[in-house]
């Protein structure tokens, strides 16, 4: 057998299966993740985005299917033989040792005998080099964090995980160690792969997103790509809001469909239609949408006979909740840019907005997947 | 794969030294205690003739024993949670930084030996200690009446001695309670009193369970604090059983006692976790 | 008019009032303090009579004296008795720790057939009454022919403590997060290496802790001791003999010296894992 710890080169999973009892936490996943990419896996609570995890880690086996690390089959392999590590949720640090020895800690087991400059070197990059003689339970959760990472750095694995790493943190926090943390990224030149249940936690990181949902993935690509143009409902759910119209397709006009949509037509980039027949669910994101006067002409796409329900001012933009002739209420984001909100409740209105910004969806999936999906338990195995 | 072995690998020393030295005994004192004295034989001698009513012998001659005993063990057991639980509230509660020093305060009595303890009862409460005259000269005791040598020496005997066993296993329990969800039953109109019966006693309930059975199996079989502190008309099955071994030499009605009270101490005890609902107790 | 007229008084809480509620709020620290009282007057006197001149028998109060801790073993076998129950103390106590705590990992740690029943079996002997399991060894070793005497004690001894070993680390194991075992295995430690650096170090206290209480449950005790020491004299059944006639002061003395020696080893104890907890 090649020498496992040396694998360099892309994750490769191929057709992997996890099946606990009758469940299928993992559902025929195949996955390749680039050397050097900030990969995120995002799923909501039970979609299999730790299980995937902990099988790469090694901590749990696949039932079908192999996991390759370049040439190096590592599916079985033990989870200290593999040039491998991960930051924990919750850290797992280890309580009766010193940061110091937390860090050095996998630099002993593989018998490096000088530690000291490996150490120091990374605690400076995580800026806490005045912490190494303290235990883990004098440290803040921030500082555990990045004790956690620097733990896992200082082994310069050809992999890095991730598991919630941010969980624990109040936003604030999350906000600026997600920036440390993509920073360290690209310092360190490592393969991160981050799994997480917060789509703005990804998005800020990641270079490519794989959505995941009942143990399979449903979209992958960058994160710009997933939310302008996705694939399935729970994407476009579960990736900030959508609204989805149900609609026919009527005709063709050069590179864009004719939609019908409760008798109004509308246009559709024929490229971001991922229906398979006449039957779709067009979709527009909410600040997309323009809201005008009856007498106001517009130009784009029209839906007219809308009469605004609900007004929420939240500071930098105006939700306004519009009530459609066809009985569905449209969820609207106007930014403020001309200071107060001109529209009140009751008022009758159209709504607008550019054909290149609509995408379809298959008519036949359900509109409400991913939309209302419970909190992610922390705990969560 | 040697994973599976390796738990029976862990237990086999130590269950082969349980096997051994408890369920060999307790199996060798079930065949004791069917036994017969041999015809003509010396004291001490015994064949095995399956005699069960060696057991309703024995109960019927010492039911009385019997009796006192769980009764003993009930009071003292009730006793000890009456006086255990307010402490181990207090110390979880409202000992702050004190609270470690007041734990070690509690187990602290135990490193004195309990005999010691318990004859210095004996002692306190005796003709020549300063708890007598006092409780006569103010006419509470009667000249003739006396503190030691009574029911109610041999109870306290066995709540103080007890008492540890059942505060730390309810300490244990309501330390873990976390107190905003007293202030939350508060918040939602229950007094102090329903607060204690509908969130504080139901959430330490495992430290009672433990506590109390802690208290009652040792208090049920003890015949120390019967012998110290109590008289002939206050003996325990203990001290039956002890009499019966060692003064007596009648060891078939020795087994037959102790199975009975091991006995009705399961099914007690059995009925009781059942009932508080407490299944995860070891 | 003038500003004091203006202002309303400060309302007073009336005397009764504020009694009450003191009672209210302290009521329960008062009644911890009978508890302790109730808890210690046995202690106090035992040290109180460590000081009296009684000669062999210390029934009554006849004067102060230092000459009991200055001669400790003067009265005649008080040494010996405590010599051996030091001795069965820490023999049953090593063997009782290594047996439950395998025990305790077998049944903490893995997942096994037979699993409750273990666990009944861990149970029975701390539901068994202690005169039910000093008599029932007693008849096995007359059966087998061995004299009740050191060892005999020392099996006794190990027989009751090993449950309380057993359930005492198997808390702290349960306690333990299994993601730190998993985070040594990521860090390159394999399955011997964490057990040595992660999961016994982070138990030690468990066992520690269990090793303590085997040891007082082993020194203490008395009834199975009774049943299987013979003429063997422990330090319980030299206090339980000489009851009769007048426990000498020196028992009071060595008792009293139980008492502060594991009273200072808490307080140390508590003041070492302080310190590491700070520096």
């Amino acid at each position: 057998m090649a020498d496992i710890s040396t694998a360099r080169g892309d994750l490769k999973l191929t057709r992997i299966t996890k099946t606990y009892g009758d469940f299928n936490a993992v559902d025929d996943l195949s996955l390749v993740i680039p050397a050097g990419s900030f990969f995120a896996l995002l799923g909501p609570s039970g979609c299999g985005k730790t299980t995937t995890l902990r099988m790469v880690a090694g901590l749990e086996e696949p039932t079908v299917g192999s996991i390759h690390l370049g040439t190096t089959d590592i599916t079985t392999t033990k989870p200290y033989q593999r040039p491998i590590n991960t930051v924990f949720q919750n850290y797992a640090l280890f309580p009766h040792l010193t940061i110091f020895e937390n860090i050095a800690f996998g630099l002993r087991r593989r018998g490096v005998k000088d530690v000291k400059e490996a150490v120091d070197k990374v605690l400076n990059l995580v800026e806490l080099p005045h912490l190494a003689e303290r235990k883990p339970t004098q440290l803040s959760g921030g500082q555990q964090q990045r004790i956690a990472l620097a733990r896992a750095i200082v082994n310069r694995p050809a992999l890095l995980l991730l598991d919630e790493p941010l969980g624990a943190l109040d936003l604030k926090l999350r906000r600026q160690m997600q920036i440390e943390l993509k920073w360290i990224q690209k310092e360190v030149g490592l393969t991160f792969v981050h799994v997480t249940h917060d789509q703005e936690e990804a998005m800020t990181m990641a270079d490519t997103i794989a959505v995941m949902n009942e143990g399979q993935i449903e979209q992958m690509g960058s994160p710009a790509d997933l939310y302008d143009n996705p694939e399935t409902a729970f994407v476009a759910n579960f990736l900030g809001q959508s609204n989805l119209i149900k609609g026919t397709i009527t005709g063709s006009d050069g590179d864009s469909h004719v939609v019908d949509l409760f008798g109004q037509k509308i246009s559709l980039p024929k490229n971001r239609s991922h229906a398979v027949d006449n039957s779709i669910y067009a979709g527009i994101r909410p600040e997309k949408f323009r809201i005008s006067r009856l007498q106001t002409p517009v130009n784009g796409n029209v839906l007219t006979g809308g009469r605004i329900e609900d007004v929420s001012y939240i500071g930098v933009s105006t939700q306004y909740q519009v009530a459609m002739p066809w009985g569905q209420e449209l969820m609207v984001f106007e930014q403020n840019d001309d200071g107060v909100a001109p529209f009140d409740k009751g008022d009758e209105v159209n709504i607008s907005w550019e054909p290149i910004f609509t995408f379809a969806l298959r008519g036949d999936e359900d509109a409400t997947a991913g939309s209302e999906v419970v909190p992610e338990d922390l705990d969560e195995e | 794969m040697g994973k599976v072995k390796t738990p029976y690998l862990l237990l086999l020393p130590g269950f082969a030294f349980l096997f051994t030295f408890f369920i060999l005994p307790i199996a060798n004192l079930a065949q004791t205690s069917t036994q017969t004295p041999i015809a003509g034989g010396d004291t001490g001698q015994y064949e095995q003739t399956f005699r069960l009513k060696n057991y309703i012998d024995a109960f019927v001659e010492n039911k009385e024993q019997f009796g006192r005993s769980f009764l003993y063990a009930l009071i003292a057991t009730a006793l000890a949670l009456m006086i255990a639980y307010p402490l181990a509230y207090a110390i979880a509660f409202k000992a702050g930084k004190m609270k470690n020093v007041l734990l070690v305060l509690v187990v602290a009595p135990f490193f004195t030996s309990f005999l010691l303890r318990t004859i210095a009862w004996k002692q306190i409460l005796g003709e020549k200690g300063f708890i007598v005259p006092t409780l006569r000269s103010l006419g509470i005791l009667s000249e003739g009446s006396t503190l030691t040598s009574t029911a109610f020496a041999v109870v306290m005997g066995m709540t103080y001695n007890f008492l540890p066993f059942m505060t730390l296993p309810l300490y244990a329990s309501i330390d873990r309670i976390d107190p905003r969800t007293l202030e939350a039953s508060g918040d939602l109109y229950a007094n102090g009193f329903t607060t204690f019966r509908k969130v504080t006693l139901p959430l330490s309930m495992p430290g009672v369970v433990a506590g109390t059975l802690l208290t009652f199996i040792p208090a049920a079989g003890d015949y120390v604090n019967a012998a110290i502190l109590g008289s002939p008309s206050t003996k325990m099955i203990g001290n039956v059983i002890e009499s019966r071994y060692f003064k007596v030499v009648d060891y078939p009605t020795a087994a037959a006692l102790s199975f009975t009270l091991m006995a009705a101490i399961l099914i007690l005890v059995t009925i009781y976790i059942r009932k508080a609902g407490t299944e995860e107790l070891v | 008019m003038s500003r004091a007229s203006v202002q309303a008084p400060i309302p007073t809480i009336p005397f009764g009032a504020r009694v009450s509620r003191w009672f209210g709020r302290n009521l329960i620290r008062i009644y911890a303090i009978f508890a302790f009282t109730y808890l210690f007057i046995p202690v106090l006197y035992t040290f109180a009579f460590s000081f009296n001149d009684g000669g062999k028998s210390n029934l009554i109060w006849k004067g102060f004296t230092l000459s009991n801790w200055q001669n400790p073993c003067g009265a005649p076998e008080v040494c010996n008795a405590l010599g051996n129950s030091i001795k069965i103390g820490f023999l049953a106590t090593f063997f009782a720790t290594i047996l439950g705590t395998m025990i305790a990992f077998a049944i903490g740690r893995h997942e096994f057939k037979g699993r409750s029943s273990s666990n009944l079996l861990i149970f029975l002997p701390m539901a068994t009454p202690e005169i039910v399991l000093g008599a029932s060894l007693l008849t096995l070793f007359l059966v087998f022919k061995i004299n009740p005497g050191f060892w005999p004690t020392v099996i006794a001894h190990i027989v009751f403590c090993i449950s309380f070993v057993v359930v005492t680390v198997k808390a702290r194991i349960a306690s333990l997060d299994p993601r730190l075992e998993q985070a040594a295995m990521d860090l390159y430690a394999n399955e011997f290496e964490t057990f040595r650096r992660v999961t016994l170090p982070l138990v030690a206290p468990g066992i520690a802790g269990a090793a303590l209480l085997s040891f007082s449950l082993s020194f203490d005790d008395f009834i199975i001791t009774n049943f299987n020491s013979g003429t063997l004299t422990t330090f319980p059944k030299f206090i339980y003999v000489s009851a009769a006639r007048g426990i000498p002061p020196q028992a009071n003395v060595i008792g009293s010296s139980m008492f502060f020696l594991a009273l200072a080893l808490v307080i140390v104890g508590q003041i070492v894992s302080r310190k590491r907890k700070v520096s």
